[in-house]
């Protein structure tokens, strides 16, 4: 056997709290992300993100204190990402107990950055989050763009060129969010996931636009991807965590099923 | 009893901490996790456990950078018999040598090297991240006590890029499969190590540090 496709719940957070709440079991603070953390844990998820959507700069301290009590009460691994920009920011996150940090923004507009972070903390810990559209008229060859802004701004930036270069720059594993797709619920852009999936050695995580269990299959199955992330259809309880893993290993993807 | 975690600047303890604690009064153990930097607290411990992330070259001078460290682990596992537990880049310390970027020797506890993994099928992504089973040796071990392994069994939490290619194959009490057989723990006389992180490793992880606690080599 080999490494089983991950499930990834995704959590927004901002100021500290969890945008929107997570309604799936009866948590006594339905927006603490320590509390869904855990349940999560629980539940058997096979690794959990924070995303962290804070704007103000006073706000943003608050997710290295929710980072250390999910490490303290979680045990599986933690990825945090959202306006990672400098060397002291990873190094924050990762004394919390961060076991991985992803960078967003910062990889565009300056890659030589991944290679810092690469260095001085590994490339076991460096993800680089790549938002992409797919560009191209329908009928032409492929083609998708990096966008930032949460999918406002074009680059002109090549999604897959890109990807190559942030991996040899030391990224240690690639979150592709399909920004055409985010939302939607029509399921991942499998072109966009499998074009990048297949063009770097690293591990892919596939998101964006999850709407049933059968997009999280296409996206390990057709996707290349290694894993999946998935937001609202866990926290808004459409599906368990165990029930996702189930879907997908009864449809051919390896899972992990420990009780 | 007293459980030393060495602290010499390898990342977070803090989920290795929590786990060793959870793990032991699961097993009705009153524990004293301590996670430290001083050898003489070491020298003192009922348990010893050797944490690591990164490179093997950064661990080893991060751990030759703590003064008297060396030599208190020497003392305290090798001639004391303490039971000791290293986990990723802490039970690749434990062999005669790594060879990441560049050739440095290790502790020399379990004779092998630390190289580059190789599967056989190149599509496989590396870093090997992820959960993935592990086969047990036939003669088991204690700290195995009551948990399923082989294909069908627990899973265990791994991100490494280079694995331990022991010398004996009778130090190695645990592999997993990744186009290829690779070390999944080793274990002699009263030492273990686990290439995967048992602190990231959800119940077979608590389950396998609750049973080291147990265990008296």
């Amino acid at each position: 056997m080999t490494l089983k496709a991950r499930v990834i719940p995704c959590l927004d957070v901002k100021d500290g709290r969890v945008v929107k709440g997570v309604n799936f079991v009866d948590l006594v603070d339905a927006g603490d992300p320590v509390e869904a953390a855990k349940a999560y844990d629980a539940a058997g998820a096979d690794e959990l993100c924070f995303l962290d959507i804070t704007a103000s700069h006073e706000g943003r301290d608050t997710i290295y204190d929710v980072v250390r009590r999910t490490a303290e009460a979680c045990f599986m691994p933690v990825t945090v990402g959202g306006g990672v920009r400098t060397v002291e920011d990873i190094r924050k996150l990762l004394i919390a107990g961060a076991d991985k940090v992803s960078i967003n923004t910062a990889a565009v507009t300056n890659p030589d950055f991944v290679r810092e972070a690469a260095e001085k903390f590994g490339a076991q810990c460096i993800v680089v989050s790549i938002d992409a559209k797919q560009v191209n008229a329908p009928g032409e060859p492929e083609k998708f763009e990096i966008f930032t802004h949460g999918g406002r701004n074009a680059t002109g930036i090549d999604a897959v060129e890109f990807a190559r270069k942030v991996v040899d720059l030391g990224a240690g594993e690639l979150l592709v969010t399909s920004m055409d797709r985010d939302g939607t619920k029509s399921g991942y852009n499998i072109a966009l996931t499998r074009a990048i999936a297949d063009a770097v050695p690293v591990p892919v995580i596939a998101s964006g636009g999850v709407g049933n269990l059968d997009h999280m299959v296409e996206g390990i199955r057709d996707g290349h991807a290694t894993a999946v992330l998935a937001a609202s259809i866990f926290h808004f309880g459409e599906h368990t965590i165990q029930e996702a893993k189930h879907f997908m290993n009864d449809a051919g993807v390896p899972m992990r099923l420990d009780a | 009893m007293t459980i030393a975690i060495i602290d010499y600047g390898s990342g977070n303890l803090r989920s290795a901490e929590k786990a060793f604690e959870r793990a032991a009064r699961a097993h009705a153990h009153t524990p004293d996790v301590i996670v430290t930097s001083d050898p003489e607290r070491v020298l003192k411990a009922d348990r010893v456990v050797l944490p690591g992330v990164g490179a093997f070259a950064d661990c080893k001078r991060g751990l030759w950078a703590v003064e008297g460290m060396p030599e208190a682990l020497e003392q305290a596992v090798r001639k004391d018999g303490k039971p000791f537990f290293g986990i990723c880049v802490g039970m690749q310390l434990m062999a005669s040598r790594g060879l990441e970027f560049e050739t440095i020797e290790g502790l020399g506890w379990v004779d092998g090297d630390v190289t580059a993994m190789e599967p056989a099928d190149k599509t496989l992504k590396i870093p090997h991240m992820g959960w993935n089973t592990i086969n047990l040796r036939p003669e088991s071990h204690p700290v195995f006590k009551g948990l399923e392994t082989g294909p069908d069994g627990l899973h265990a939490y791994f991100v490494h890029s280079f694995h331990f290619a022991c010398a004996r194959t009778e130090d190695r009490l645990a592999t997993f499969d990744y186009a290829g057989t690779f070390t999944a723990m080793v274990a002699k006389d009263n030492m273990i190590g686990t290439q995967f992180h048992p602190e990231k490793s959800q119940r077979l992880g608590l389950e396998l540090i609750a049973n080291f606690l147990d265990w008296t080599p």
